[in-house]
């Protein structure tokens, strides 16, 4: 028996509906497939190897060039180790006023607040549109979807008012205190949609039992989330480790900056002289990414396949 | 769950309870509502207050009337960065949904090493948003850079991609159609819904692979298209890092990538005209907001919805 790879086959309805082993559905998929022919299979998997090494190539040739010398970057554009040097990233990492390290931790700092800030307040807000009848529930979750949609351009003038009559410009405050009061509404609708899958009767029993809607929450509602809670994880991860606009309003002191706006000033302060190292900063602020892209995939797919987001 | 009956049962408990759960609603809900208030709605009713105000953050805004709106019809670079998104926005994202439906549908159906292609398509995806690919995309359309060393082995002589006016838009928008890897995962996803037993009615019916695509798989897959676009656009609407990093923050050369936002920023942060990036704010809503209308308008002449079940 062909192990079910839950990403290859999901969903294998066909195998429910008609009781056909997955192995029988997987072969009635590929006589569906036009391209059944072995020579026209062999031809596809020629172009499909060829776009993406053609999609991937850019990434790889800045990841090996930052193994080599500025001048032989340009000189001999291709991909080759012949003179491997780890010099881009020793000074590369202390190029800038800072040593880089204190751009990680800021962008560090200021991920984890917003992830632990998204969590907290999208799920309970989720809890309440998801589980609870309260009055005016459709006009409030009308309005949290609209919110979904609003681009940050519209706010970002007066919140910056805000933020500076507060003193929290230069501080982490204005990007992370708005994750805290859920205006990542996205998330939200993410975990209503998750928590309706969850049984009714689960949270009934407990009620029976005499637990209250804190309680069903923490201890129901919450461990059977995980799944949801980890996307919200990962995308919070990736979107704010990549931010650019609103870390560029709110913090202008360089010992604040983050990753992006670190190399921001990287690519100011060389005017594109030295390739080298800041190619090796680059692919250091892509690290982060790619860890999450090989061991949080399963997560990536799945929430972007669900709910369509970048 | 319908939401006519969500209302009946709301309605039909007795107040007791209801006035429980309302107050229980209230304390989950209590962070979002402080969020919406003071950090959505607030913010966006101020901005409509300081659209009609000359304001530079020193000194208390001062009432102009409609004078940034006037000044709006005026502003030549404010015409230019409209032009310059309205291009980048209809051109990439056609050509990414494009690329993405044409991929999802050769990677559909029992393909082997489907998983491996699927991630190597959608990493560009993750990266790019980021200042670092905008980076390297800087260097690869560079005079010396990938693509002109990539010509010059067909004796293409190359350019200066983005210092010349005339294609530096042309390299945010491939930059865009580079990350179509978020949309065909999605095009991939509805591809598997739809039931098998439509193509095997018509390959009964005698229909060949090419009327099969026309008559069951592009009506079917219609809403994922409706869905893509509707996201795809209002998010190619507010790039902003691309052409940040790749002009150095100015938008050239002679303004060729200054997109609506990177003006915007320009204006209420680099020369603090609060006020007149207040009504460009406005002005960006409005646009958002009324392709989205239209789109959904327009939806019901083209997205087809399988009602079977």
């Amino acid at each position: 028996m062909t192990k079910i790879d839950p990403a290859v086959d999901a969903p294998l309805t066909e195998a429910v509906v008609t009781g056909l082993s997955p192995e029988q559905v997987r072969e009635q998929r590929r006589r569906r497939n036009p391209f059944r022919k072995p020579l026209t299979s062999l031809m596809r998997h020629a172009f499909l190897i060829a776009a993406a090494v053609l999609m991937l190539y850019p990434v790889i040739w800045m990841v090996v060039s930052s193994f080599r010398p500025t001048e032989l970057i340009f000189r001999e554009p291709g991909l080759s180790f012949d003179s491997f040097q780890l010099s881009n990233y020793t000074d590369g990492w202390n190029a800038l006023t800072y040593p880089f390290n204190v751009y990680l931790l800021n962008s560090g700092l200021v991920v984890i607040g917003s992830i632990i800030g998204n969590l907290v307040s999208c799920s309970l807000a989720a809890y309440a549109f998801a589980r609870l009848e309260f009055t005016g529930k459709r006009f409030w979750f009308a309005i949290m979807l609209l919110s979904i949609m609003l681009p940050i351009h519209v706010i970002i003038v007066p919140q910056y008012v805000l933020f500076s009559q507060l003193g929290w410009v230069n501080t982490f405050l204005p990007l992370i205190v708005p994750k805290m009061l859920a205006t990542d509404a996205f998330f939200i609708f993410l975990m209503v949609q998750f928590i309706r899958g969850i049984p009714k009767e689960l949270d009934e029993a407990a009620r029976i039992d005499g637990a209250g809607h804190p309680r069903i929450f923490l201890q129901i509602i919450l461990p059977l989330m995980v799944p949801a809670l980890a996307t919200t994880t990962i995308f919070t991860f990736i979107w704010t480790w990549n931010d650019f606009f609103s870390q560029l309003i709110f913090l202008t002191k360089p010992s604040l900056y983050t990753v992006p706006l670190a190399l921001n000033a990287f690519q100011d302060a060389q005017s594109s002289t030295n390739f080298g190292e800041m190619f090796a900063m680059s692919v250091v602020s892509l690290v982060p990414i790619f860890l999450i892209f090989l061991f949080g995939q399963r997560f990536l797919i799945k929430g972007i396949a669900t709910t369509g987001i970048k | 769950m319908s939401a006519l009956g969500e209302l009946r049962r709301v309605k039909g408990q007795p107040a007791a309870k209801q006035r429980k759960q309302n107050k229980a609603a209230f304390l989950f809900l209590l962070p979002w509502f402080i969020g919406l208030a003071l950090i959505t709605v607030g913010p966006m009713v101020a901005s409509l207050a300081l659209s009609f105000t000359r304001y530079n953050l020193l000194s208390p805004p001062r009432f102009t009337g409609i004078d940034n709106y006037v000044r709006m019809l005026e502003d030549d670079r404010l015409h230019q960065s409209l032009v310059v998104t309205f291009q980048y926005v209809f051109i990439s994202v056609p050509l990414q949904l494009g690329l993405a439906l044409a991929l999802a549908l050769v990677l559909d159906r029992g393909l082997r090493g489907l998983a491996f292609y699927r991630s190597a398509f959608y990493l560009p995806s993750l990266l790019g948003s980021s200042v670092a690919i905008a980076i390297l995309w800087r260097q690869i359309f560079g005079v010396d850079g990938l693509v002109n060393i990539a010509l010059g082995w067909f004796g293409i002589e190359g350019q200066g991609w983005i210092s010349n006016p005339e294609t530096a838009l042309g390299t945010l928008m491939v930059l865009n159609v580079w990350t179509f890897g978020a949309p065909m995962v999605i095009f991939l996803a509805g591809l598997r819904q739809i039931p098998s037993m439509y193509y095997e009615a018509a390959s009964v019916d005698g229909a060949n692979r090419r009327q099969q695509f026309w008559h069951i798989t592009l009506p079917m897959l219609t809403p994922i298209i409706f869905f893509n676009l509707i996201l795809q656009l209002i998010g190619a609407f507010q790039s902003f890092t691309q052409s940040f990093i790749v002009s150095g923050g100015t938008g050239g050369p002679v303004d060729s990538t200054l997109f609506y936002t990177l003006y915007l920023y320009q204006q209420g942060f680099a020369n603090l005209n609060m006020g007149y990036a207040s009504a460009m704010a406005w002005l960006l809503l409005v646009i958002v907001a009324a392709l989205t209308m239209i789109n959904f308008w327009a939806s019901k002449y083209w997205v087809f919805y399988d009602d079977q079940d």
